[in-house]
This record gives C-alpha cells, sequence and structure tokens, in this order.
C-alpha cells in the first residue's frame, strides 16, 4: 500500500509507481484497478495525492496559448508553414499574420520569408493535433538578429523559472533581451555577443542540471564567475567601440 | 533425450545479455541489445508527417518497423541486401507486437519509423530487434503502457529450451522453434510464433517458461534504461 518509488527515482513505461487509491495519476502515469502505472521514461514528481512522470526526452506536443519560436519553410496561398519542432508543420494564417490589409495576390514574403525566424503564439490545436499561430500580439515578431538555443521543452519551465526569477536573473545579469518558446526554443540577443555565448552556456547549464533543488542560486554563482573580470557593454559604450574600430579601418584605408 | 546443450547452458538460461540506450545520438530514440552473439541496433525516427497521404490515420500516428539484417551479419555467408520475403514478414510482425503497447493518438496523420538493424546473427534475431526497438520507442519519450520483452523458446527432443541459438536452431532433432514477445506488467503475449510441431502440454509449458525469460529480459531492459538517464542527471 502507498508508494513504492521515491520522489525524483528514474522510472520506466510499465513500472508500478503506488499501489492503493490514496494516490491520483497525472501527466505520464495511468491507473489499472489498484496500481498506478508510469507510462513513460523520466522523472517521477510526488505533489501530494498527485503523482506525476515528467518526460525527459520527447517532442514537444503543443498547447493553445503557448508562446513558440519557430521557422518559416514554406509559403501557401493563404499563409505561411512554421516548423515549431513537433510532429507536424503549423499554420500561421494570413489574417492572424499582421494586422495590415493584404491585396489579393500580394507578394507575401514581405512578411515572413522562407527561413524566417518569429515568435509567435499557438492560438488552436486543430483536431489533428496541428497547431494554428499568430504574430498579432505583444512580444510576437519576425526575429532579425541574435542566437537560437535549442532545450528539452520539458525542461523549459526550469530555464524560465518560479514568475520568471531565472529568465529575469539571466537577463540583468548579462544585459540581454531573452525569448524563451514553449517548444525548446530560445532567442537571445544582446549588444555583445560575448553574452550571447554566456547565456547560451547558462542554459545549457540549466538543462544539464534541470532536476536540482535551489537551481536559481547555482546559476548565478556560475554566471558570477563567467563574468569576472568581464565589462557588461552598455548599448552606448558599444557604439562608441565600434564607431572607433570604424574610425581605425577607414585609416588603413 | 536432449541432455546438454551445445553450449553448456541449463534449459531455462537465456545468453549472456548486454543492453544500451541511446547509442544514436542523432535519432530521436536508440538502443541495442545483445544476446549471445546476436546483435541488435534500434533507431526511432519520428513521430514526422506520413507521405503518401492515403497511408495516413486521422485517429493515431502510424508505427512503421524495418527489420534487415545486415550482409556481414549471417555464419559465413552474405546475405542479399534489401527486403526479402522473410525480413518484410518479420517488420510486419514486429510491428504488431510493438502496437500494443505504444499510444500514438496524440500523432495523428504522423509515423512513427522504426529501423532494426542486425549486426550480427545467431538466431533469434526477430526477438532481439523487438527488444531493443521497445527500448529505443521509450528512449523517444512515447507513452507505452508497458515495454516488451521478446525470446524464442525451442522444443528438442521433448524437452524445453528457452533462447534457442544458432546450433540448436538447426539441430534436426530439434522439434520446434517459437518466437514470443510478452508484456511484463500486463502479462500479455503480443507476438507468438511457431516452426515446427507441438503439443498442447508442451506449448502450456512452453509459454510459462517464456514468461521467466522475458522478466529477466525486462529487468536488463529496466537497467539499461535508467542508466542513461541517471547517468545524464549526474
Amino acid at each position: 500500500m502507498g508508494l513504492i518509488v521515491k520522489d525524483r527515482d528514474i522510472v520506466v513505461p510499465g513500472e508500478v509507481l503506488a499501489t492503493g487509491m490514496d494516490f491520483l495519476p497525472a501527466g505520464g502515469s495511468y491507473r489499472d484497478r489498484e496500481e498506478i502505472i508510469s507510462s513513460q521514461v523520466g522523472m517521477v514528481l510526488v505533489e501530494n495525492r498527485l503523482i506525476k512522470v515528467i518526460p525527459l526526452s520527447g517532442r514537444y506536443i503543443p498547447k493553445r496559448g503557448d508562446n513558440v519560436i519557430g521557422k518559416v519553410i514554406d509559403i501557401t496561398f493563404n499563409g505561411w508553414l512554421i516548423d515549431i519542432g513537433c510532429a507536424k508543420d503549423a499554420m500561421l494564417g494570413l489574417k492572424d499574420a499582421t494586422s495590415e490589409f493584404i491585396e489579393r495576390g500580394a507578394d507575401l514574403t514581405q512578411y515572413f520569408n522562407i527561413g524566417d525566424l518569429l515568435v509567435s503564439k499557438i492560438i488552436n490545436v486543430t483536431r489533428v493535433k496541428s497547431a494554428d499561430l499568430t504574430t498579432k500580439g505583444p512580444g510576437l515578431m519576425k526575429l532579425t538578429r541574435g542566437t537560437i538555443i535549442d532545450v528539452q521543452s520539458s525542461k523549459v519551465p526550469r530555464v524560465i523559472g518560479k514568475q520568471g526569477s531565472m529568465v529575469m536573473m539571466l537577463k540583468e545579469m548579462t544585459n540581454t533581451r531573452i525569448t524563451v518558446g514553449q517548444n525548446g526554443k530560445v532567442h537571445v540577443s544582446g549588444f555583445d555577443p560575448e553574452m550571447e555565448i554566456l547565456v547560451k552556456d547558462a542554459i545549457k547549464f540549466i538543462e544539464k542540471n534541470a532536476h536540482k533543488h535551489g537551481l536559481t542560486d547555482e546559476v548565478k554563482k556560475f554566471l558570477e564567475e563567467r563574468l569576472k573580470g568581464k565589462k557588461i557593454l552598455e548599448k552606448k559604450e558599444l557604439s562608441k567601440e565600434t564607431l572607433e574600430k570604424k574610425e581605425n579601418v577607414q585609416e588603413k584605408i | 533425450m536432449y541432455k546438454k546443450r551445445f553450449d553448456g547452458r541449463k534449459f531455462d538460461e537465456l545468453r549472456p545479455m548486454e543492453a544500451k540506450v541511446g547509442i544514436i545520438k542523432r535519432a530521436d530514440g536508440s538502443a541495442m541489445f545483445k544476446q549471445g552473439k546476436t546483435i541488435a541496433v534500434a533507431a526511432v525516427y519520428g513521430p514526422r508527417e506520413l507521405h503518401p497521404k492515403f497511408l495516413q490515420n486521422p485517429e493515431e500516428g502510424v508505427l512503421r518497423c524495418n527489420y534487415n539484417m545486415m550482409a556481414f551479419s549471417g555464419s559465413g555467408e552474405r546475405v542479399r541486401p534489401g527486403p526479402s520475403r522473410r525480413s518484410k514478414e518479420i517488420s510486419y510482425v514486429t510491428d504488431k507486437a510493438l502496437m500494443p503497447t505504444l499510444n500514438l493518438k496524440e500523432f495523428p496523420g504522423t509515423v512513427v519509423d522504426v529501423f532494426i538493424e542486425l549486426i550480427q546473427t545467431d538466431a533469434g534475431t526477430r526477438c532481439a530487434g523487438i527488444t531493443a526497438a521497445a527500448m529505443a520507442l521509450a528512449d523517444a519519450g512515447f507513452f507505452m503502457r508497458d515495454l516488451v520483452s521478446s525470446v524464442s523458446i525451442g522444443i528438442i527432443e521433448d524437452q524445453i529450451i528457452v533462447d534457442v541459438d544458432k546450433e540448436e536452431e538447426d539441430y534436426e532433432k530439434g522439434m520446434c522453434d517459437m518466437p514470443m514477445a510478452f508484456m511484463p506488467k500486463s502479462g500479455n503475449i503480443t507476438l507468438l510464433q511457431c516452426d515446427g510441431y507441438v503439443t498442447k502440454e508442451q506449448l502450456k509449458k512452453a509459454l510459462e517458461s517464456g514468461k521467466n525469460a522475458c522478466n529477466k529480459i525486462y529487468e536488463v531492459q529496466k537497467m539499461a534504461l535508467k542508466n542513461k538517464y541517471q547517468g545524464e542527471l549526474k
């Protein structure tokens, strides 16, 4: 009777997690009469009477309301096809792409071209589990510069942190702009490319240690160590530096 | 009466096993399963869109298995590459052996490809293939009710033996060779084939010893999966 596995254990499909009616199966597990059984490879999380299995692998499953980062892979007569890293390509319809009036037969590449990266929001998941997207809304836009970092989609909540604490810290310490897509794509752009690399390393660090308690403090330590002796560039300073560089180049010419 | 096995094993003893998960980095899931001299490698790709479109199932994802013996894998003789009658049949039964555990309701209109390659063969290849494929599917993060473990059972002169190797398979006094696949948690059999003659009593006994053997294989599968993910967390 009761719990058979420990909290934060790794389990495989078919493994019994608990017996008796004291617990309820949540994501990644199911009940078979008296037993709660895992249906995924993952880590067990026990929250009061709920037993959850957090997946450690697998594709992103689209959910309505998620912000995702995707890549345009095709243009059709009524919109764009976007790869958001799930089983099926997502659809960005004309009327959800922009509030501008688009004339019949207009060249759609002026809005989004093949290969463009964009931040979008899932407005609907259809019956056949393909996602409809929109780029109308705050923070939804085409990405023109910066770095994209891939994260396992089940570990995205740790990258964001409690009420965005992790992302906020990363942003403040490195002076970069960070957008996290629920599909496991993170966009980073800053004035200093070195900071983008640092954020990439930090996010890989988070992904590796996603199961640990007190991760925010550890990441803070990690960043402080790497930032030792480095100057965080502000926009003004950077422009001054680049100007100097440009002058040097011109002098040489 | 068959008193002693060619390689000196007990009648219910399996060949030494080895399992490894995540051996192919670019695949969504992968696994290797080694049983004696038989080595199977399985790689899972998908879910991805299925073409041609008429093969799609709008209710759930389609599982597509592909069994292949490599050209150099056999006992000295070169295996002709490409699909044959035999490999097509085995691909089909592998598919049917794995489907009952797998839940692809989340991915309608898509396909999950499982490629099973036999690097080295010494009988029991479809069993090793199914065992490896089950691990690879779990590694790819699919919803599964259960794992699948598989073993072949043989009957030589009324003696039931477990995990038949090539020497025993070719032995002229052998009566029967039965590959079976088994879901250890629910206790259901998902594959049972029979090549030869078997009586009702023998079949009952054979299934019993097959189930015991599958439970041993299940432990190896479980350890391999846990090792991979626990290693990642450290």
